[in-house]
């Protein structure tokens, strides 16, 4: 039940964006839980968009990692 | 995206293992999430931390596994009574007291699939029978309820709220005591909604360890890193290793629109007893669309009915972390994915699913 993926947003439209899944995927979520913008990643749950995926974050995270990791 | 695959690096993982392996361990760790299992299982992340010391069980994050015969019964009811039922997939085939959903679907009951509540309400729009939209699932998914509620649906649009608070449930699953733990993964998603705060109060009350954790193999292996070295130094915090999705204080929309629509009352979890201010009561100014209020003489008898599990179903003990399910004497024989006792079977986030779905002994 707490499966969400994570999508593109191609296109906003008031409380609804067309979000590309990958392969050919796309699929009408409802955004208006997010301040979301075109080109973002947003994770998708049962129709909604539930959270930004922030791309930074994960690149900060993986750095982290790698330097506790080393030690 | 191609980050993403960085989150299944193989030389990070056995980086953690070696990590792991050092600090000779001895603990017992739950995680909630159905999609926690299914990476753990999948990715035999289960049988590489026990050869480190480390066992880990699925408590009870499964929505679907957790709604009791009861709640079926209520859902069967309304169909019985000619409402058109519509709900997640996996909800049609949890057996009530004699038949599931989709046995009453196969007798003429209107029981509508959806992937979302939004195809609910456009399925309303469409018709003039009453539609009712049988709600499941922790925080994650009661937002998509809530808005849905707050922007004024058709009339003949109703909800029946299963929605439960996942925070009780592990003051309740820690205060039982039955299973000693040394450390909680906490779901991603969930937690995506409800932020860290929520969380709080379990680890100052019980001293235990709590991470939440994304659903890549190395969020979990990193999450059981994080919990080892919390012990190591003796603390028992909050941390938040899914910063790429979870922020600390949660997703603050999500969260008004349900302190908006909900307010939690007591109700019981399979596997459990009562649980207090745990599930998500429809509030009054939405009474209109609340199943459970328009149908109330209907669904009373059922409501304080009190139902036994299925004979030798060790599903409730699943949900507890008591057993694991090839521990159940029914596991793979009389009850498996095609022929269902219990609900730990019939999800796929049941932990009997996933154990059948990846690793099932062709007998």
């Amino acid at each position: 039940m707490c499966l969400a993926i994570p999508g593109k947003i191609m296109e906003i439209d008031g409380d609804l964006a067309k979000v590309d899944f990958g392969d050919g995927t796309a699929r009408e979520v409802n955004s208006s839980l997010v301040d979301v913008k075109v080109g973002q990643y947003v994770i998708v749950h049962a129709g909604f968009a539930i959270e930004i995926l922030d791309e930074n974050a994960a690149k900060e995270t993986l750095k982290l990692w790698d330097e506790i990791l080393e030690r | 995206m191609s980050q993403l695959m960085k989150f299944r690096d193989k030389p990070t993982a056995d980086k953690i293992i070696k990590k792991l392996a050092s600090m000779d361990l001895n603990l017992t760790l739950m995680h909630v999430c159905g999609t926690h299992q299914d990476t753990i299982v999948k990715y035999g992340l289960d049988d590489l931390l026990k050869k480190h010391g480390v066992r880990i069980r699925q408590g009870p994050g499964c929505p679907v596994c957790v709604t009791t015969t009861s709640e079926i019964e209520m859902a069967l009811e309304l169909a019985k009574k000619g409402k058109t039922i519509v709900t997640f997939g996996d909800m049609l085939r949890v057996p009530g007291l004699k038949e599931s959903l989709n046995d009453a679907r196969s007798q003429g009951a209107k029981v509508r699939i959806v992937y979302s509540i939004t195809d609910a309400v456009n399925l309303a729009k469409k018709t003039d029978d009453d539609i009712v939209f049988v709600a499941i699932g922790f925080e994650t998914t009661a937002p998509s309820t809530a808005i849905t509620l707050l922007k004024d649906p058709p009339k003949n649009f109703f909800v029946l709220s299963f929605h439960r608070y996942l925070p009780p449930a592990l003051n309740a699953l820690l205060g039982m005591g039955e299973l000693k733990l040394q450390g909680i993964i906490e779901p991603g998603h969930v937690s995506t909604i409800i932020g860290m705060n929520a969380y709080e109060g379990v680890s100052s009350k019980y001293s235990i360890p709590q991470v939440i954790a994304g659903f890549e193999p190395l969020d979990v292996l990193m999450a059981v890193y994080m919990i080892a070295k919390q012990i190591h130094v003796s603390e028992s915090i909050v941390e938040n290793e899914y910063k790429r999705v979870v922020k600390k204080e949660g997703n603050l929309k999500a969260l008004k629109a349900i302190s908006e629509v909900f307010e939690p009352k007591d109700a019981k979890w399979r596997g459990f007893p009562k649980i207090s201010l745990s599930k998500m009561a429809i509030k009054k100014e939405f009474e209109s669309f609340d199943a459970e209020k328009q149908w109330a003489d209907e669904l009373k008898s059922i409501i304080n009915n009190e139902f036994t599990e299925p004979k030798g179903c060790e599903c409730h003990r699943v949900l507890r972390g008591l057993v694991e399910p090839k521990e159940c004497t029914l596991f793979g024989e009389t009850c498996n994915p095609n022929h269902p006792i219990g609900p730990c079977m019939v999800s796929i986030e049941g932990s009997c699913n996933i154990e059948y779905r990846y690793r099932r002994i062709i007998r």
